[in-house]
């Protein structure tokens, strides 16, 4: 039986097909302006790869901040249901999911059977979130992908006060201005998001094992940070699907598990 | 609809109640037509004392004037850009803003009665969170000086009540009654105050014994409808309209509908409560969580804001007993509006987050709740004093929570899809599927 998940998220879209809990493919697009079309587009994107038609589908699961506009889904659920299933699936032992996504940083507990104890999102901000990364790089003039590997090699720990992606850029400017290198404000900037999001995470309860899933996952100077921060090591996943697609991967399990239980 | 479980119908007093509310903001409106005086004050003022003062006497209670504007957006956006504009801190109580505001455009809120803000003759107030004699001051201020008495009732939790701190209260009260005669020039009638102080009696006791028959499942009241029934007391709780209003048509409803099995959601499979009072603006969420079945049943807020508590016999939680006592004098009606008034819930939290979360644990499984959705609200400082403690403390005791952060009358500060988002997120993980879509 073949499901799908689609995730359409505030910076990306993300479908991942699956046949019998195996991962068939995965697909990824912009979310344009359009969001009905980026839908269709990364749908038709996945089914090209799997080699398959959008009839041979049994169910279609949307879920993330556009999952409204996606018209050919078959239901929807929350990120923090599809992330607590992606994760669970791939992670048994994990009991706290932190997902820090483009605008969103969400911290989920979960029960032993996978299930959501309590969850926390940031509000109205984006300083815990990807979108506060690529605003530094704008401001550090680096490309957001060499972002973590430049903060790997800081030799010090520089503080960043402001709890504001706005602030935080002047704060940017004049560590330039003093002649800071790059790697240290680098590092900087992933030490606020990590404090930002594992103060978040504390007031839902922190237990380990902890995954860290959503696209900022990948960037391996944001996970030092947080190791730093947390004090011990956390799980980032890799095979079958990387971090940014584990909500949708949870949707397609989802989706697996209505048509299996009717 | 398929997953109809109860039978459904609508309150045969809704309409009075509409009623009862319009008449007060336009008696207040009209009250020097009528050769009368008009107050303004909280609504946890000691609004039976001015009672003494004559059957003439109309009052403007602030806190509910404040939801009324937060509920008209457009009216509440202009009166924030006002304040602000005149050097207001934003993260000021929303209600007080709201009131300012409308003060200093000179628009009243119910434009049908009085194009303009209608002046009160003195300002009646009471000091227990940090906001409500200050509201008052400034309000003073911005209308030219209005004469202002306040009553200082943080004397410590109820549980911890001794004669000398009630003393201290009746002491004020006897002053206040000097006060309001020199200023309005009138006698002061005991037998109007005595009168009032049973009426008060009457409202807190059976406003609580209506939400207590929310116990019962299916609940006969949503939150959202009660909304617009407890404002009666919040606006005069001792007059003879709002306490008859209680005893002899509400709570015989609601009554009824218990033993009827009526429901407020025909599909009910999920009891939540609250917490503070909610986006104005907004109500459509209390809508949106009817779509899982799900209901709110009340909120500390909405029970104990007017509605006075006691333990019972059995070790519930139930409406305080009117004191069985007969009031000769002056001295004996304060003495009992003062201890009868320190007993008020939403007051005790003020000294502690602990007797906060006692209380709302012991609503979460008498009144047996499946989660409760607490509002951060940044607008009101007072009611939201160790709400973070309170969410902890609910968790605990095995309650699922879901926290959102909101303004109960800026609407600036509340999203409402994320709102929804968030409760469907806590809807799921409580293992609610939408009834409705």
């Amino acid at each position: 039986m073949t499901t799908i998940g689609i995730d359409l998220g505030a910076k990306n879209t993300k479908v991942v097909v699956i046949k019998d809990s195996k991962i068939l493919a995965t697909s990824s697009v912009l979310s344009g302006f359009d969001q009905s079309a980026s839908a269709e587009e990364a749908l038709k994107k996945a089914l090209n790869k799997a080699g398959m038609t959008r009839e041979e589908i049994k169910h279609i699961t949307a879920t993330g901040a556009g999952m409204d506009a996606i018209s050919f889904a078959s239901d929807k659920v929350t990120e923090i249901s599809a992330n607590a299933r992606g994760i669970s699936a791939i992670f048994p032992t994990v009991r706290t999911v932190i997902d820090v996504g483009a605008e969103e940083g969400r911290a989920i507990r979960l029960k032993e059977d996978g299930k959501v104890i309590d969850f926390g999102i940031n509000e109205k901000c984006a300083a815990g979130a990807g979108a506060f990364t690529e605003a530094m790089a704008r401001a550090l003039e680096v490309d957001l992908e060499k972002m973590g590997e430049m903060s790997l090699k800081s030799s010090k720990a520089v503080p960043m006060n402001a709890q504001c992606t706005i602030f935080a850029e002047s704060e940017v400017v004049s560590l330039i201005h003093q002649k800071t290198p790059k790697e240290d404000i680098i590092r900087a900037v992933h030490d606020a998001i990590a404090d930002r999001i594992t103060s978040m995470a504390r007031r839902v309860g922190i237990e380990k094992d902890v995954a860290l899933v959503g696209g900022v996952a990948n960037n391996i100077g944001f996970i030092d940070s947080m190791k730093r921060n947390l004090g011990f090591e956390v799980l980032v996943p890799k095979d079958p699907v990387a971090p940014e697609f584990i909500s949708a991967y949870g949707a397609a399990l989802i989706a697996q598990d209505k048509v299996i239980g009717g | 609809m398929s997953s109809v479980k109860y039978p459904k119908e609508q309150l045969k007093c809704w309409g009075k109640a509409k009623t009862l509310r319009e008449n007060y903001y336009r008696d207040y409106a009209e009250a020097h037509d009528k050769g009368g005086i008009r107050w303004a004050g909280g609504a946890w003022s000691f609004d039976a004392i001015p009672s003494g003062l004559g059957e003439d006497v109309w009052c403007l209670t602030g806190e509910p004037y404040g939801a009324t504007v937060a509920f008209n957006k457009d009216l509440a956006l202009e009166c924030q850009e006002a304040i602000e504009t005149k050097g207001f801190a934003r993260d000021l109580c929303s209600y007080m803003r709201n009131y300012w505001g409308s003060v200093i455009l000179n628009k009243y809120a119910w434009p049908e009665f009085s194009k303009e803000f209608p002046k009160p003759d003195f300002m009646w107030q009471d000091h227990i969170c940090c906001s409500h004699a200050k509201w008052y001051q400034v309000a003073s201020d911005l209308e030219g000086g209005i004469p202002m008495f306040s009553v200082d009732v943080s004397v410590g939790p109820y549980e911890g009540l001794t004669e000398s701190k009630i003393n201290y209260i009746v002491g004020q009260m006897h002053d206040g009654i000097k006060w309001l005669k020199k200023q309005t020039g009138r006698e002061y009638d005991d037998e109007l105050l005595i009168k009032a102080v049973y009426n008060e009696f009457r409202s807190c006791h059976y406003w609580a014994a209506i939400c207590e028959l929310n116990k019962t499942i299916p609940a006969p009241l949503d939150e959202k409808t009660m909304y617009s029934l407890y404002v009666l007391g919040t606006l005069r709780k001792s007059s003879q309209w709002t306490a008859d209003f209680y005893e002899k048509e509400l709570y015989p409803e609601v009554k009824s509908r218990v033993e009827r099995g009526i429901a407020a959601v025909e599909n009910e499979q999920c009891r939540i409560m609250t917490d503070t009072q909610p986006p104005w603006a907004f109500l459509k969420v209390f809508r949106y969580l009817e779509k899982y079945g799900c209901v709110s049943i009340g909120s500390l807020y909405t029970f104990s804001l007017i509605g006075l508590w006691e333990d019972k016999e059995d070790g519930t939680w139930g409406p305080r007993t009117i004191p069985d006592i007969e009031i000769t004098n002056r001295d004996e009606a304060l003495r009992a509006l003062a201890e009868w008034n320190l007993s008020k819930p939403e007051w005790q939290h003020f000294y502690h987050p602990k007797l906060k979360s006692e209380m709302m644990i012991r609503i979460a499984r008498e009144w047996k709740l499946n989660g409760v959705l607490l509002h951060f609200n940044r607008g009101c400082e007072g009611l939201s004093l160790g709400i973070a403690e309170n969410r902890l403390a609910i968790q605990k005791a095995g309650f699922p929570v879901m926290p959102f952060e909101g303004n109960m009358g800026d609407e600036r500060e509340f999203d409402l899809t994320k709102t929804m988002i968030r409760i469907d997120a806590f809807m799921e993980s409580l293992g609610m599927k939408k009834l409705v879509e």
